[in-house]
């Protein structure tokens, strides 16, 4: 009681100040307890656990509910979460996380090594997308005491490496409600359980999702918000009016369309910007089939590299929000990015014209050398609209493109099952570590059928020495200079082309305080995030 | 009895109808590229090609398609109408959720089109080519012309976000919880736009015909025996026009009812309503082949059971209909 008198007798004092110096207001607020705050949920999910499932559907409800082991401060730093330390081995086979005391899950059990170490074996090890991937040769994780979990790997796990990978990888999981059963099919993937600042209430298919404050949080006088709100909303347009109607506060991850983010973002009443989602990095890509004996060819495709203007593209089509790419390590990573001085393919009509001369695919009739056919990923307006540039860019230097249209499900099996294509073009989200995200886009032997790996056709003995060679490379210094080589052959060779740099862009209410404050906000636990009045 | 009978009969005929639907769609859909498991991939952001090939296992898409189609057909005669892979449910759980919302929207809406486009088509036909005429039948062919997802959005734009009247979506406040006849009043608001915006393309046709119909009937010799016999007008169009007009307008409801539910799939996007249309197009873009199904299934045994109410309301208006059966 006397905590709410206190508040409110702050808050009025707040006010009041900002009425007499609204230009200070800012700096001077008080957060303020209370509210509901409501967030545009653009697809619904099969689950909410993200010890289960990493993507960002999942973490924008799951991780406001469960908590990773580390995540990033303001500065991009790893900050410890549900882990206060942890140390690594010379050799680099044996992490030590000493765990947080006190920590509670929502049922009122306590969060002990027990449930780290029954996630990583059974969740990140075995059913975690990407994890499988990191963890693969991770043999054991002991449990000398109920606060210290030690992981064991079969090689050098780069203590680096796993840190900025479990901001994503790392969520943890309750052994007590999960250990009977099949994981899978467990009803609390979609009524999460964990230890973070919101419980789940309810989840009702088609309309909503709602998380209420835990008031037995261990961050002590947070959260400050009462619930949160996901209202599953399709259709882009629609987010956008409900956001001027005030029905909602937050529309993450670019999830409304190009031009009302920029209208938007004249509003006083909003703020657009990509401030927040510097860890959601995207590349544009333009993947090659290798199959096709055109573009086994690297002056076909070097040659198509050079007729597509992308300044151009990216100046009229996508605005502020997207800058030209220089490789797969894009320019927010400040662990790996090797600079622009890797092989590029600026825009030179002529060139490329000479390049398809050259690999003896003369103009016949018409103008025409051959054709393609484009499949783009149906994710985002910005890859429909590349496909339709790449297709007249293309045009120009006397290679037919013939669009074909897919919705996700076709997309991915026909790209990376089927093979059904000959260019296809979507995203590449890049993890923090190139390890974590980018380098199966180049690895060879990639079993058919993966979605975002090496479905080209490409094999090259030496990029695949490089990927394998960083992977363990215990010595940062080392690790970034072997990156740096990958990256030098990756735009090299072309593969793939990623010649445009995105970070998702955020929506939100002006009204809302302590937003956009890390690297992977939309993803976090937002147990800062308050409502002024 | 007769009547009974009559409906009877035709819902008997109807299932055969539903069958073939039934496998009709399931075969379309083999066509289409990438099943369940690819959208949950495309979902999930990555996965593996091990995790893949179980999850096949899991659902039973490792069978043969013939293989498939029997077992879904099998579980059919027992009534059950399978398990969803997207929501991780009992697909009849899954459309008992959506259900009610549909209904309110597609009843709401055929009530508003049916009554105004009535009352509109009347007001038309008794001022044919005078000003009434003329405004009611412009009208009636902008909202015609109008696409329903513009609409809703104009809508939304002039009554949620400009004079904030109205909510701009969902079916009910969240944020604060009501009980009994707030929740009522709360989720009508709601259901306003949504209504408008469904019912206005139905409200053009039934205007229309109404309009058509009652100028054919005011043509014919009983009406002016009755003009003869002196009634005032009013009780001419009340008793003796309308009844005979109203005919090829209830034939309408019954063969709209199918179109309603494909045009719920725009306004439940536009409104962010919980809906079967919503859900049917979610199952397409998911691969979520038995959800699909079992909406299928339910739409169609909506739409017979309101072509029952419909052949059962023709014999109360036409006593003809019901003896000739």
């Amino acid at each position: 009681m006397d905590f709410t008198r206190r508040a409110a007798l702050m808050t009025s004092a707040a006010i009041a100040s900002s009425v007499l110096f609204p230009e200070r207001s800012f700096a001077q607020e008080t957060p303020r307890k209370g509210g509901v705050f409501s967030v545009h949920y653009g697809a619904e999910q099969r689950m909410l656990n993200p010890s289960l499932q990493a993507s960002t559907g999942v973490y924008i409800v799951g991780g406001k509910i469960q908590e990773p082991l580390v995540d990033l401060d303001a500065r991009g730093q790893t900050v410890g979460v549900l882990a206060e330390s942890w140390e690594s081995s010379p050799d680099g086979k044996t992490i030590t996380f000493k765990l947080r005391q006190g920590v509670t899950w929502h049922d009122g059990k306590p969060f002990t090594s027990a449930d780290v170490q029954f996630t990583a074996m059974n969740m990140w090890k075995k059913i975690l997308n990407y994890g499988s991937t990191l963890q693969l040769f991770l043999t054991a994780v002991d449990t000398p005491d109920p606060l210290t979990a030690v992981f064991r790997y079969e090689r050098p796990m780069p203590l680096n490496l796993l840190l900025r990978a479990l901001p994503d990888l790392g969520y943890v999981s309750p052994k007590h409600l999960y250990e009977n059963g099949d994981i899978r099919q467990n009803p609390v993937n979609l009524a999460p359980v964990g230890t973070g600042p919101f419980k789940f209430v309810q989840y009702e298919r088609g309309q909503h999702i709602i998380a209420d404050r835990n008031p037995n949080y261990w961050r002590p006088n947070a959260p400050y918000l009462d619930r949160i709100v996901w209202r599953v909303i399709t259709d882009r347009a629609a987010a956008a009016a409900q956001l001027e109607a005030g029905q909602l506060h937050y529309s993450p991850f670019s999830g409304l369309t190009i031009s009302d983010m920029a209208r938007l973002g004249k509003d006083p009443r909003f703020i657009v910007s990509t401030k927040g989602n510097e860890g959601n990095a995207r590349t544009n890509t333009l993947e090659f089939n290798f199959r096709r004996k055109e573009l086994a060819d690297i002056r076909v495709r070097k040659a198509i590299a050079h007729a597509i203007n992308v300044p151009f593209f990216i100046e009229n089509f996508l605005g502020d929000f997207a800058k030209l790419g220089t490789g797969p390590i894009p320019s927010v990573s400040t662990d790996f990015y090797p600079g622009a001085d890797t092989p590029q393919y600026a825009y030179d009509k002529a060139l490329a014209a000479k390049l398809l001369d050259e690999a003896g695919f003369r103009a016949g009739a018409g103008g025409a050398r051959f054709s393609l056919r484009l499949l783009p990923a149906p994710w985002g307006e910005d890859v429909s609209l590349w496909a339709t540039f790449i297709q007249q860019s293309l045009s120009e230097i006397g290679v037919r493109v013939e669009i074909v249209r897919n919705d996700g499900g076709g997309f991915l099996k026909q790209v990376y099952d089927d093979h059904a294509f000959d260019i296809a073009t979507g995203w590449h989200q890049y993890r923090n570590d190139p390890a974590v995200s980018t380098t199966v886009w180049y690895r060879s032997g990639q079993p058919k059928g993966a979605p975002w790996t090496n479905q080209w056709g490409w094999t090259d003995a030496t990029i695949d020495k490089i990927i394998d060679d960083a992977a363990t490379e215990v010595d940062p210094v080392k690790r970034k200079a072997l990156y740096r080589d990958f990256v030098t052959r990756a735009n090299g060779e072309l593969p793939i082309w990623m010649p445009i740099e995105q970070i998702f862009v955020t929506v939100i209410n002006a009204k809302a305080r302590n937003h956009s404050n890390t690297p992977r906000w939309g993803s976090s636990t937002w147990h800062d995030l308050w409502l002024a009045e | 009895m007769r009547i009974l009978g009559l409906a009877g009969r035709r819902l008997a005929a109807s299932i055969p109808t539903l069958i073939l639907i039934l496998i009709g769609v399931f075969l379309l859909l083999q066509f289409a590229p990438g099943d369940t498991v690819d959208a949950m991939m495309a979902q999930m952001g990555g996965g593996d090609a091990a995790t893949a090939k179980e999850l096949r296992r899991f659902y039973g898409l490792d069978l043969s398609v013939t293989a498939q189609l029997g077992n879904y057909l099998w579980r059919l005669v027992r009534f059950d109408l399978g398990f969803s892979s997207i929501y991780g449910k009992p697909v009849a759980t899954v459309i008992a959720e959506r259900l009610p919302a549909t209904i309110l929207l597609m009843t709401a809406s055929l009530s508003f089109a049916f009554f105004f486009g009535l009352i509109l088509g009347v007001v038309a036909a008794r001022g044919v080519n005078k000003w009434p005429d003329t405004i009611i039948s412009s009208l009636g062919l902008i909202f015609y012309a109008t696409p329903s997802f513009w609409f809703g959005l104009m809508a939304i734009v002039v009554f949620s976000v400009y004079l904030q009247w109205l909510p701009a979506g969902g079916l009910e406040d969240i944020t604060v919880a009501q009980t009994g006849i707030w929740r009522t009043i709360d989720i009508a608001k709601h259901l306003v736009l949504p209504t408008l915006t469904l019912g206005l393309i139905f409200l053009a046709i039934y205007l229309r015909i109404m309009r058509a119909s009652m100028l054919e009937v005011l043509n014919l010799d009983f009406v002016r025996t009755a003009r003869a016999k002196g009634l005032d007008e009013t009780s001419v169009v009340v008793r003796h026009v309308l009844r005979n007009a109203l005919l090829p307008m209830v034939t309408l409801i019954g063969l709209q009812a199918g179109t309603m539910l494909g045009g719920s799939v725009v306004v439940e996007s536009v409104f962010s309503l919980p809906g079967l249309g919503r859900l049917a197009y979610e199952s397409v873009i998911q691969r979520d082949l038995n959800t699909l199904l079992g909406i299928i299934f339910v739409s169609a045994l909506l739409v017979i059971l309101v072509n029952f109410f419909v052949d059962i309301l023709y014999a109360r208006l036409d006593p003809r209909i019901s003896t000739e059966g």
